[in-house]
């Protein structure tokens, strides 16, 4: 393997209901279509080598995605963005790609920044919501995973939790119906606090429901700048070169 | 008038069903036309799930060949599941298509494509979400034309009363052809409404239209005869055959899904049609004569498919791909071509022969030596005479062997149950075979790492075939067979553990029986079942024999006729079949001579080799048999 690209895409639209196994089939597909030199592990059944790190569960948006390609030539990250765009499906945008100058890519995504949509739901119902969840000291939500129903807390890595101002329309409902724009910096833990969790623990704290399934999107995903309290741009290391 | 996207409406319901990625969309190398801008707007349908219709060539190939004329624009649209269709109903969210999401009753052709019968409940499902009325008789002007195509719709009685049309064979010219009637009605104002454009295409004798046809029946409950009911409507209607493949190199832009499907990979088309003349075989029957594509087309199309969609993995389709001329050209010229390139070659053949084995080991170069399958149907010599599969157990012991020797593990076995005149022996005797391909790769190898699986289906007489006019097997009969087989096979203390067992139980064949040789009176059964919650009947979680037999004897009361009428009763040689207008190319006396052959267990020849017009098929259809080899070979690509 000659060289490690990582790639920031966006999943945008109607392609967020994709699963993570779709996109990696997609992107398989993309990556043999732009003629990119991706190496391919040994065996019998070789696999191209691209990891993924922290995917956004089906049916949330997310502009902050990553992964890691393998190739076995060094490749311009420019011409390879415009590739890859162009070989995937409008949706699935590429929207950066640097060289890898170490392996911690995923050690450095330590938290994510996401949007929710809450459609027919009352800024100030909300607001108040927010303000309980945010003073109580444990919300212990369910969730039904791969292992069964697990129980945890869902405050703690919760950083921040805000209402956005501004009455918004969410797309396809009634145009009269308001929704609410929530906006906060979840750490990533384990078990990992999804924007689900939240909600769930916004309802059980205060009885929030919005009518009908919100819009998520991940804005932002990588290192936890201590001053702003915001993910920072995890490629910054790459690309300021760090210590080679 | 402009159509809206139903896609803000249906969004909100993704998040509560399974798969919402299959309803969006939006797959590499689909197309979306400017609705107003097409005269004629074409819905394709795959009456299954997506992840089944999705790979289906014919619909790719009428969905691109449409949109590539000027004034016409396809979308396509799927089977939706329960979960979703519950939502739609409460939310009032018509059927949609997936490639901009518009209303399917807004379309002026519905044109649906039948692999088998199994999706015909999912038709009406359809048809009622989009706010299509049932009966065709009840549709308006405002209401697409409902046209099925595929290898079902060579007896599309059943669903008659819910087509406005059906059309036999090969789809490439006639769909165009149908949009160009359609074109210039549209432009002339659409004068005397749907019933003058059905009019203007029964009269080419090339499009079937049910409405058109009364039938009557004998007392008995037998058909006395199908007649045209108007002046101008021709009384048979004859299949399409596209000559010369190459000329239709399709699908040129495969559809790359993000969603996924049973059939992850590019596949081409090697040849069409298949002469070997199984009895039981309708595909093989309905889609002669062969036409080969040339192997330096396959070579382009394939070169192209990988490119155009990224696939890893290439298919050489047809109904039977080592018979192909020049295939050992085609799979050494491939394999070369893509060696070391992560690229990998199928060739779906059963064929029980050494040279089907030197494709194989050809195109599992670089892979594992897994599996291969061989499909000899018939358990006992005789059988196999009976439904003209001409293999021998000595071919049979002797490619096995070589199979094992050359590397392979696992030998997969195909066989049917309940066909003609079958007894109990028959089936018994698969399991003697079964421990004789082990011995056979015990001797072979020196091991006893050797496997063998038995796979056995219940036989389903087709219209069209020489078995059209023979008892279907009771599937008390075909489920006891099954079982003594398995206990045959398990209880074997020296064989047992190596053979593995599938089969499909009897009771879904009765109802695939009643569909596929039922007439129109069958409909009502059909439309019963499907207002008692029947779907998807390809799926053995959705399907219920208790809920087609309640229906049936429902909907049949009053009637001289019943399932057994339908299924398992023998048919004399002058009986009107349902199908007997629809005409195949097939002459009905060769078929017949082809029955009483079978009865006394004489075969008959490929035709592919030995020049032969019995079948009919040629001069009916003015067709000609096209294979090779034209002696070309496959040229290594040069690197850029
Ligand atoms: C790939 C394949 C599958 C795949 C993918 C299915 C798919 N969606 O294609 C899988 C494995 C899932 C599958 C499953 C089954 N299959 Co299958 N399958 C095939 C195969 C190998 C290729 C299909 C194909 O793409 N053909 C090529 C295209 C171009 O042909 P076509 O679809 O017939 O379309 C042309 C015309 O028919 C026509 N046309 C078709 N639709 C329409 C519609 C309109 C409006 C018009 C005008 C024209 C038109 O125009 C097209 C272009 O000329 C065929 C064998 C073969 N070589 O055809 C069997 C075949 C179609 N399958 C068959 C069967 C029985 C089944 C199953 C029922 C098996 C089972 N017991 O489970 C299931 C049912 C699946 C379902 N629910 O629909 C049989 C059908 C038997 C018959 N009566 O002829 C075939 C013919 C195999 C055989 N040798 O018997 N199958
Ligand atoms: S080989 Fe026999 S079963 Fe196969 S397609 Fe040809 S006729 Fe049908």
């Amino acid at each position: 393997m000659a060289q490690r690209l990582r790639v920031r895409y966006a999943k945008r639209g109607r392609l967020r209901f994709t699963s993570h196994r779709d996109i990696s089939r997609a992107v398989e597909r993309a990556v043999r279509r732009a003629d990119i030199p991706v190496a391919y592990s040994a065996g019998f059944s070789p696999h191209p080598k691209i990891s993924y790190a922290g995917a956004a569960p089906t049916g949330v948006a997310s502009e902050a995605e990553y992964l890691e390609i393998g190739v076995t030539r060094p490749c311009d990250p420019h011409r390879l963005r415009a590739d890859l765009d162009a070989s995937l499906p409008p949706g699935l945008d590429v929207l950066d790609v640097v060289e890898a100058r170490d392996s911690g890519l995923a050690d450095r995504l330590e938290g994510s920044m996401w949007e929710l949509l809450l459609p027919g739901v009352d800024p100030e119902v909300a607001a108040k919501a927010v303000e309980e969840f945010v003073a109580a000291d444990r919300v212990e939500v369910e969730r039904l995973t791969k292992k069964g129903l697990r129980r945890f807390d869902a405050r703690e890595a919760v950083l921040s939790l805000t209402v956005q101002d501004g009455p918004e329309r969410a797309a396809g409902q009634e145009p009269d119906r308001l929704c609410v724009i929530l906006r906060m910096v979840v750490r990533h833990a384990t078990p990992a606090v999804r924007p689900d969790d939240v909600l769930t623990g916004l309802r059980l704290v205060a009885g929030l429901a919005p009518l009908s399934p919100p819009e998520v999107t991940r804005l932002a995903q990588g290192p936890l700048d201590a001053t702003t309290g915001e993910p920072a741009d995890p490629f910054d290391f790459d690309r300021v070169g760090g210590d080679r | 008038m402009s159509v809206e996207s139903l896609f803000p409406r249906l969004e909100p319901l993704l998040p509560k069903v399974q798969k919402p990625i299959q309803y969006v969309g939006g797959e590499l190398n689909s197309t979306v036309k400017d609705w107003d801008e097409a005269s004629v707007r074409w819905a394709l349908m795959y009456p299954d799930a997506y992840e089944i219709g999705l790979p289906n060539q014919g619909v790719q190939i009428l969905y691109e060949i449409l949109n590539e004329l000027p004034d016409t624009m396809a979308e396509r649209t799927y089977a939706v599941w329960p979960d979703l269709e519950a939502l739609m109903r409460s939310e009032g969210v018509p059927q949609f298509t997936v490639d901009a999401h518009r209303p399917v009753r807004a379309f002026d052709v519905l044109g649906v494509s039948f692999s088998t019968e199994l999706g015909y409940t999912n038709l009406l499902t359809a048809l009622d979400l989009a706010g299509i009325p049932l009966d065709a008789v009840d549709r308006t002007d405002e209401d697409p034309i409902v046209l099925a195509g595929g290898h079902a719709a060579f007896n599309p009685e059943p669903i008659a009363d819910f087509l406005d049309a059906a059309v036999l064979g090969d789809g490439e010219q006639i769909a165009i052809a149908i949009s160009e009637v359609i074109r210039e009605w549209k432009e002339e104002g659409s004068p005397g409404g749907r019933d003058e454009v059905l009019m203007r295409l029964a009269s080419t004798g090339g499009v079937y239209v049910p409405k058109f046809y009364d039938v009557e029946y004998h007392p008995d409950g037998r058909i006395m005869r199908v007649v045209p009911n108007r002046p101008g409507v021709p009384s048979r209607i004859f299949k399409h055959t596209v000559m010369d493949l190459d000329e239709w190199p399709y699908p040129k832009k495969p559809l790359v899904p993000l969603a996924e499907t049973v059939h992850e990979r590019f596949s081409v088309e090697i040849f069409r049609g298949c002469t070997r003349g199984c009895r039981f075989c309708q595909a093989g029957m309905i889609t002669r004569p062969v036409r080969e594509r040339s192997i330096t087309t396959i070579g382009d199309m394939v070169e192209n498919g990988i490119r155009e969609s990224g696939f890893n993995e290439v298919g050489l389709l047809s109904l039977s791909s080592a018979d192909h001329s020049e295939i050992g050209d085609v799979a050494k010229g491939l394999a070369d071509r893509y060696e070391g390139t992560n690229t990998s070659l199928s060739l779906p053949s059963t064929r029980v022969d050494a040279f089907n084995i030197d494709l194989a080991n050809e195109f599992s170069r670089n892979g594992r030596r897994s599996g291969l399958t061989f499909a000899p149907e018939g358990g006992s010599e005789r059988m196999r005479k009976v439904i003209n599969k001409m293999v021998t157990e000595e071919d049979l012991i002797r490619t096995v062997t070589t199979a094992y020797s050359q590397g392979w593990r696992q030998v997969k076995l195909y066989f049917m149950c309940g066909l003609p005149t079958e007894e109990d022996v028959d089936v018994l005797g698969i399991a003697d075979l079964a421990k004789k391909v082990i011995q056979a790769g015990r001797d072979a190898t020196g091991s006893k790492d050797v496997r063998c699986t038995v796979s056995i289906g219940g036989f389903v007489p087709k219209p069209h075939t020489p078995f059209q006019w023979a008892a279907q097997c009771d599937h008390e009969t075909v489920d006891r067979r099954l079982r003594e087989l398995r206990d045959a096979l398990r209880g074997d203390k020296e064989y047992g553990r190596a053979i593995g067992y599938r089969y499909h139980d009897g009771k879904p064949s009765i109802v695939e029986g009643l569909l596929s040789r039922g007439d129109r009176r069958v409909g009502r059964v059909l439309r019963a079942v499907w207002e008692d919650g029947g779907r998807f009947d390809g799926w053995s979680e959705h399907f219920s024999y208790e809920r087609w037999m309640r229906a049936a004897e429902k909907a049949l009361a009053g009637e001289p006729v019943d399932v057994e009428w339908y299924t398992t009763r023998e048919r004399e040689e002058h009986e009107v079949l349902p199908w007997d207008h629809l005409d195949a190319g097939l002459d009905r006396e060769w078929l017949w001579q082809d029955w009483q052959d079978a009865n006394s267990d004489v075969e008959v020849e490929d035709c592919r080799w030995t020049p032969c017009y019995d079948c009919g098929v040629c001069p009916t259809m003015g067709t000609e048999i096209q294979i090779g080899p034209t002696g070309k070979k496959l040229l290594p690509l040069t690197v850029v």
